[in-house]
This record gives C-alpha cells, sequence and structure tokens, in this order.
C-alpha cells in the first residue's frame, strides 16, 4: 500500500469545483512534485487532505488507514507534516518558541504537557535546524520581525522539527533567495535519503526537474497527467494547460 | 535576585497591612484577594487563549454557591474548596463547546447569555440556592486550633491562597499548556497545522479559567459570610473584563493591576456608584486608545528605566 493515497477526492467550493475525482497516490521514499496552473486545486488538495476543510467526496489513506474526516491536529500527529502556501507563524511569539510549539504536541499526554519541560532533545534540534537555515541568531527575536525570507525558512523549519514520515511542502522556494533555495533542496534530498517522503507543490520548475522523480499535473481539479519529469516535459495536455489551446 | 527581593517586599509590606488598616479596608483589600483570583482565570482564558469569555461572573458564583450550599451541609472548608474550583472548571468545559465554533463577538454574546441564564438559575431555584435571598450564615475555616474565623486571620488565608493563584498562573502560563493556549490565541490555523488540539486547548482554556474563578468563589463567600446572585451578575463579569483590559491581557501582573484599580479605585475616590463606572469607562477608552497593552506596559517602563538609571551612575 502507499504511504498516502487519495481514492476520487473532490472538492466543491459552491459551484466551484475546486479538486475534481482526484486519485492520487505516493511511495514511502518518494518526492513528488504536484503542479498546475494557478487555480488548478493544489493547495485545495493539500488542504483536503489534511482536513482544514472536508472533501465534498472520496477518501485519504495514511499507512494504510482510513483518515477521511480525523481532525487536522490529529492526521498531524500522525506524521503528517505540512506548510501553508500563505506562511502560518505565530508572529508575536519568538522564533524559537515557534520551533518548539510545533513540536509540543507530538509527545507525552494533555496532562503531561503541564508538567514537563521541553525535551531536551527537541530543544537541541531546533537549533540544528535553525542553524542550517542561517537565522538561529535570530531565535529570541518575535517571528514578526522577521523578513519575509527568513519567516519561509521558520515555517519549513517548523515542518520539520517532529521528523514527520509525510511532509507537504506548498511552495516552498517561493520568495527564498537562490542560495538558500538550493540549501533546501539538497536539505529535502537528505532528509528523504533518511527516509522521510515529500510532497511538493511548486511553480519553479528548476526545482521541480531538479528535485522529483514523479510529478503529478493538475488542470481545473483534474489530473491530467503523472509520470517522470521528461515525460511530463512533453506531454501535450500539460503545455496546453499551460500555455492554452490555440484554437 | 533583585526581583526576588522585590517581592519579597511586597509580599512583607502585605503581610503587616492589616496593622495599618481600618476594618472595612481590610475588608476591601481581602477583596481584591479574591477578585485577583478571578481575574488571573480570566486572563489565562481571554487574555492568553483568546477565548472571549463574559460569564466568569457565573464560574465565580457556582465557586461561591458550593462553598455555601456543602459547608451548610457539615462538609469541610479545605475539601469544598478544591471542589469550587472543580465544578467551575468542570461546566468551565461545558461553555467552552460554544468556542469550538464561534468566536469573538459572537462568543462574547454567547458567554452572556450563559451568565444571565445562571443569574436567574440563582434567582429561581430556591430551593438549592435560596432565591433572591441567597445563602447566610456562612462560616470561616480552622486548622486544628488555628482559627481563620477573625478578619485578620482570614485576610492572611487569602492572602497566602492569593499567592498560590499568582503562582500557579505563572506555571500554567510557562508551560506547554500556556504555550499551547497563546498558539490557538494568535494563529487557529497554524495551530492545527502542527498538531496543536483546538478542540482539547479551548475547552481547557475556559475550564482551567473556570477553576481559578470558582476558587475565587469558594473564597468570596466566608468572606462575606453571605452570597447573593447580585453578586454574580453579567456586570460583575464586565468588571473582571475590565479589570484584566486596564491591567493587561496576556500579562501576568495584568490582572493583578486590573483589580486593584477597579476594587479598591471607587474605595480611594470615595465616589457614588454611577460615577465610579463612568470614571472605568474613560479609563476604558484612554487604555484602548493609548495604551493597548494595558497598565503593565507603565511597569516595563519603570523596570527599562530603573536598572538603566543605576548603569549609568556607575
Ligand atoms: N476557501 C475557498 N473558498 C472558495 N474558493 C476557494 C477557496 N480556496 C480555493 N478556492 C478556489 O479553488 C480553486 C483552486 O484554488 P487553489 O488555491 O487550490 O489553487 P492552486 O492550484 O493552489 O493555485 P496557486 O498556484 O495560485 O496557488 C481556485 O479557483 C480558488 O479560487
Ligand atoms: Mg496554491
Amino acid at each position: 500500500m502507499p504511504l498516502l493515497e487519495t481514492q476520487k477526492m473532490t472538492k466543491d467550493f459552491y459551484k466551484l469545483r475546486a479538486v475534481s475525482q482526484l486519485d492520487f497516490q505516493v511511495e514511502r521514499g518518494e518526492i513528488v512534485a504536484v503542479i498546475g496552473p494557478n487555480g488548478s486545486g493544489k493547495s485545495t488538495f493539500f488542504n483536503c487532505v489534511t482536513h482544514i476543510y472536508p472533501a465534498t467526496a472520496g477518501r485519504v489513506y495514511y499507512q494504510e488507514r482510513d483518515i477521511t474526516g480525523l481532525p487536522t491536529d490529529k492526521i498531524i500527529r500522525l506524521g503528517v507534516g505540512r506548510t501553508f502556501q500563505l506562511i502560518q507563524l505565530f508572529l508575536e511569539m519568538t522564533v524559537f518558541e515557534n520551533m518548539l510549539l510545533s513540536v509540543q504536541e507530538h509527545r507525552g499526554t494533555l496532562l503531561s504537557r503541564l508538567f514537563t519541560k521541553d525535551d531536551s532533545g527537541d530543544v537541541e534540534r531546533a537549533h540544528e535546524i535553525l542553524e542550517f537555515l542561517y537565522i538561529s541568531h535570530l531565535k529570541d527575536e518575535l517571528a514578526s520581525n522577521l523578513s519575509y525570507g527568513q519567516q519561509k525558512l521558520l515555517d519549513f523549519g517548523m515542518v520539520l522539527m517532529p521528523r514527520p514520515e509525510l511532509v507537504l511542502l506548498d511552495e516552498p522556494t517561493s520568495g527564498v533567495e537562490m542560495e538558500m533555495r538550493g540549501r533546501i533542496m539538497d536539505y529535502i534530498r537528505e532528509l528523504n535519503k533518511q527516509g522521510q517522503t515529500f510532497v511538493v507543490i511548486e511553480h519553479n520548475m528548476d526545482v521541480v526537474m531538479n528535485l522529483c522523480e514523479r510529478i503529478i499535473v493538475l488542470d481545473y481539479g483534474e489530473k491530467i497527467a503523472e509520470g517522470r519529469p521528461e515525460e511530463i516535459q512533453t506531454n501535450q495536455r500539460v503545455i496546453d494547460a499551460y500555455f492554452g489551446v490555440e484554437e | 535576585m533583585i526581583r526576588w527581593l522585590f517581592w519579597g517586599i511586597i509580599v512583607a509590606i502585605l503581610c503587616v497591612l492589616p496593622r495599618f488598616l481600618g476594618d472595612y479596608t481590610l475588608y476591601v483589600v481581602s477583596l481584591t484577594y479574591v477578585y485577583v483570583t478571578v481575574a488571573i482565570g480570566l486572563n489565562l482564558t481571554l487574555g492568553y487563549a483568546n477565548q472571549v469569555s463574559l460569564c466568569h461572573a457565573s464560574f465565580f458564583g457556582i465557586g461561591a454557591y458550593t462553598m455555601g450550599l456543602l459547608l451548610a451541609q457539615g462538609w469541610s472548608f479545605w475539601l469544598i474548596l478544591p471542589l469550587s474550583g472543580i465544578f467551575a472548571g468542570l461546566f468551565g468545559a461545558v461553555i467552552g463547546f460554544p468556542a469550538l465554533k464561534w468566536k469573538d463577538h459572537y462568543l462574547a454574546l454567547i458567554t452572556i447569555a450563559i451568565n444571565i441564564i445562571t443569574f436567574f438559575v440563582m434567582m429561581q431555584e430556591s430551593w438549592l440556592t435560596g432565591g433572591p435571598t441567597g445563602v447566610s450564615g456562612i462560616t470561616r475555616p480552622s486548622i486544628g486550633s488555628l482559627s481563620f474565623t477573625s478578619d485578620i486571620n482570614y485576610y492572611y488565608l487569602l492572602l497566602v491562597l492569593f499567592i498560590l493563584a499568582i503562582l500557579a498562573s505563572i506555571w500554567i502560563v510557562n508551560s506547554k499548556w500556556g504555550r499551547a493556549f497563546r498558539a490557538i490565541g494568535l494563529n487557529e490555523l497554524a495551530a492545527r497545522g502542527h498538531g496543536i488540539s483546538s478542540f482539547n486547548y479551548k475547552l481547557l482554556a475556559f475550564a482551567v479559567g473556570a477553576f481559578f474563578a470558582g476558587v475565587g468563589g469558594g473564597l468570596f463567600a466566608p468572606l462575606l459570610r453571605y452570597i447573593s446572585p447580585d453578586a454574580f451578575t453579567f456586570f460583575i463579569s464586565l468588571e473582571f473584563l475590565i479589570m484584566i483590559v486596564i491591567g493587561g491581557m496576556g500579562r501576568i501582573e495584568g490582572p493583578i493591576i486590573g483589580a486593584i484599580i477597579v476594587v479598591m479605585g471607587p474605595e480611594v475616590l470615595r465616589m457614588a456608584e454611577a460615577a465610579y463606572l463612568i470614571v472605568y469607562s474613560l479609563i476604558l477608552i484612554l487604555v484602548m486608545l493609548f495604551m493597548r497593552g494595558g497598565l503593565v506596559i507603565v511597569l516595563d517602563r519603570l523596570r527599562e528605566a530603573i536598572p538603566a538609571r543605576i548603569g549609568s551612575r556607575r
């Protein structure tokens, strides 16, 4: 069984069908890209998988388990990490608090969280990740004081904190400068070697072609193509979707 | 170090304070301790978790009635006091359910309605609550030969519990609970996205906030020796709200400063009831306009200024 599978997932916003009958599978250890023109339903797909809002129809399986309809926080605690297209941080908290918040619910019981201090391993890991992302000098700054690029990196770092088995990244490199973009890609590859699985929504074709083994293309909420990067590049339907069909 | 010294001095002052106070002033200070305890609760619910509660007087009342009624059944004060908190806390958890769906002004309206309902229950269900006349003849506790019956001794009991309540709130705020409260208060989507259960923490924020209010109520009943529904109206909830807004929401010192001003203000100014409501409203508007963080900001400025001055002298 795949690590993540959706069957006939559909999401309607009133009369607009944002995701349509989507069958999608990710195997353990893959790096998959989801691409498609603006408004093709990529982010909505992530949001339905993690139940930010309920899908209109269809089912989601993670680790052989039907997670359709589970609350978001529970899905996350099962080992799914995700970022949002619009960065979601706790702006009035420090960078370090943000990092610790992203992992605290993955350990212990609700009651134990009143009495236990932060896990020393987590604290160390938070330092390491911030170090890697070149923002460790900002750890006591409020997240709101960070530049857009730095916030983006923090967001990325937070998702990695609990070592999720499946990581869903919504445009991880947009707004990040070139050098850091390369670094993030290297990091994803490295974590992938260590066993983490990635699904990445990405507009930057360099990133997609370099990073991903398999690409899924959405258009108007439908999967119009799926395959290896070189196959997708030459796929006529994909080209039509991106550049429009000449009539 | 200097901080501990500072707090040590404050506590020492509070310990010797009764010597310098008349009966009535002693009562007002005692009452302030009680209100601070309740306001601390509201500060956890609203100040940290950003869940609007305009029914903290209900939680306060549940604690007070629990104390009054169970004392009359011959139960021990020391057993009832935690029960006052627990009953109010359980009720708070139930009241938290609407917060799962609604926020801000919707939640404000819902909790106002709840306060009005509990007030009517206190008024109408005379078989339980004594109706409009309430519960009287409430006794004060003792431990062995140490009796807290006198005003001064009860003052010391309140002082101890007041300090415990502050320490407990500091503990909670610095715990992972406190961090999760702030997280759901600041950005619920991000919180969910990092595995933080808004279900758990919203209900918990109500339960914990109500627990403090309930304990406050349990201390309030023996202080007055008499309780009736009008001590637990929606307007009292509004006073708690004013306390934490004036003092500083989401700050440990906030409810302390706020309660001091709201409880002691009228006594110091010696004004008619209507007049001090006007004064509060003015202070409230001024704070909202010019000092969003509450009066605790003034303390912050002092704290920044004093070490700087000591530093510059060196
Ligand atoms: N919460 C919402 N309510 C109503 N319509 C929505 C909502 N979210 C998305 N949509 C609509 O659903 C469609 C798919 O949007 P979605 O954000 O999933 O696209 P996307 O592929 O992520 O696009 P982009 O590349 O611009 O991020 C769009 O037409 C969008 O306007
Ligand atoms: Mg998108």
